[in-house]
């Protein structure tokens, strides 16, 4: 798989800026079909915010020494550290920097119980809905550029290696949330700030293929509950990029 | 009937042995049904004895794998909600598998539908009724109910990666992707109901998500039918995926 890394390296040169804030309505993170360093870019960026976030989650005295969250956070923390590796290693010298994150969003949380005027309770209901916001936004955006993977062989297979595993993840800490593991319509879901609604747009969706899946039959496998969660929808480069934009600083 | 077993009994072992032979060969067979050597070779698959159903190639080929792991899910969790364990267990399994079942259910139906949409010659349709065997599953049992679906499960999300690179429409690649995830939502969640209290970090354990990379199964044909082929009976090849 890494002998179809020298292309991506001679792209590297037309690469543009990183995400972040000062790019939103920037092009350069448009993702079209074939181009696996936007691609590849996007998902890297994406890893980079979860993997510290994860580890900052680890650092903080939010998660305790130990138990049963802790150790969620760490399983899911070791494939994120391997997920920035792999894409890193990947797309060699195209590979984007790791960018400067604020996961206070511009003060807007404080997952990290960094303020003293943060309750332990708050934060560790802030890192849980965050993580459940970022788990959400990697599988709908993985599954945004898979078609922009075709052809690409092992590429394409790592692409979906990686994520699935984020929708493990995804299911684990919704289910830690006290939810279900699958989104149902378009429900962000108890205690999600309201800010995380983007993340869950278009999950009503139950035209798959120009079917409406609720028509394929009577009965609770085709209410509109199971039919929107046993679909999960993609999200384009932009909306994942707007997501992931909240949180970077540069 | 008597007659009719005995001629089940040697056309078992005759399967075997062709399963064998054509897992030597590199062929990727599912189905542990009848493979009757010496019958008419006619076109008509799975209607004449003696001509073994190939899912196909490409776009076909992967729908009518996708459509036989979804009829062998749909079939599984149809068992489970007849079956004594579901009936008396708490009120999240419950729910679990209740939902697990809505979900291949509808998947199911839509690859039939889907399938009968895109596939224009009829006799390259994956049929709709195929045979499973859950003999080997106790559905009484929490312990079996859980660790088949476990199985199923994973499996399931190793097909669909393991077979994305067989599709040729962009279009099919994402729909592939929106129920493969959801796939992975399900193992994830089967896994930490099996370890409540125990391995909480077992939904996506080292077992199943290589620890290096941190990347998760894809199966080939061949790997998913050694995994999942002890419950399909109705026999049919998935010989060349990729031409």
């Amino acid at each position: 798989m890494f002998s179809q890394l020298g292309s991506i390296s001679k792209k590297a040169a037309m690469l543009a800026v990183p995400f972040g804030l000062a790019t939103v309505g920037n092009k350069a993170y448009a993702q079209e079909s074939g181009d696996v360093p936007a691609i590849f870019n996007l998902a890297l960026t994406l890893e980079y915010l979860e993997a510290e976030f994860y580890m900052k989650a680890l650092e903080s005295p939010v998660l305790g020494s130990s138990g049963k969250a802790r150790e969620i956070y760490e399983q899911i923390s070791q494939h994120e550290d391997a997920h920035v590796e792999f894409l890193k290693a990947a797309l060699g010298d195209a590979a984007v920097d790791k960018p400067t994150f604020d996961f206070t969003a511009g003060g807007n949380f404080d997952p990290f119980m960094q303020n003293s005027t943060t309750t332990m309770d708050s934060a560790y209901a802030q890192l849980l809905a965050l993580a459940q916001a970022f788990e959400d936004t990697g599988v709908r955006a993985y599954k945004g550029q898979a078609a922009n993977l075709i052809g690409q062989g092992g590429l394409l297979t790592a692409a979906l290696q990686i994520h699935s595993v984020e929708a493990r993840h995804a299911s684990e800490i919704r289910r830690l949330r006290g939810l279900e593991g699958w989104i149902t319509g378009n429900q962000r879901g108890a205690g999600m700030p309201a800010a995380t609604q983007p993340v869950y747009d278009g999950e009503q969706n139950v035209e798959q293929g120009g079917i409406n899946v609720t028509t394929l039959g009577s009965g609770s496998p085709f209410s509109m509950d199971s039919s929107t969660q046993a679909y999960d929808e993609p999200m384009d480069g932009e909306t994942a990029s707007t997501i992931a934009g909240l949180f970077i600083v540069s | 009937m008597r007659k009719k077993k005995s001629i089940d009994a040697g056309a078992q072992i005759a399967a075997r042995n062709r399963r064998n032979f054509l897992k030597v060969s590199g062929l990727a067979l599912a189905g542990s049904g009848l493979l009757l050597a010496s019958c008419d070779n006619d076109d008509d698959g799975m209607k004449q004895m003696g001509g073994v159903f190939d899912l196909g190639t490409g776009d076909t080929g992967v729908l009518n794998y996708a459509f036989a792991l979804e009829q062998l899910e749909a079939a599984f969790y149809t068992n489970v909600l007849d079956g004594s364990y579901w009936a008396s267990a708490n009120a999240e399994e419950k729910a679990v598998l209740e939902d697990l079942y809505n979900h291949e259910v509808n998947h199911r139906d839509w690859f039939k539908a889907a399938i009968d949409a895109i596939v224009t010659d009829s006799s390259k349709r994956l049929p709709s009724n195929l045979e499973f065997d859950f003999s080997g599953v106790d559905f009484s049992s929490r312990d079996s109910v859980l660790a088949t679906a476990k199985a199923l499960e994973d499996t399931g999300v190793g097909a669909y990666n393991g077979a994305g690179i067989y599709i040729q429409t962009p279009a099919y690649l994402t729909l592939a992707g929106k129920i493969v995830s959801v796939e992975a939502r399900h193992a994830a969640a089967i896994r930490s109901l099996i370890n409540p209290d125990g391995d909480f970090k077992a939904f996506a354990g080292n077992d199943i998500v290589t620890v290096d990379t941190g990347l998760d199964v894809a199966y080939t044909p061949s790997e998913v039918f050694e995994r999942a082929g002890a419950f399909i009976v109705t026999p049919f090849t998935y010989n060349n995926p990729g031409a």
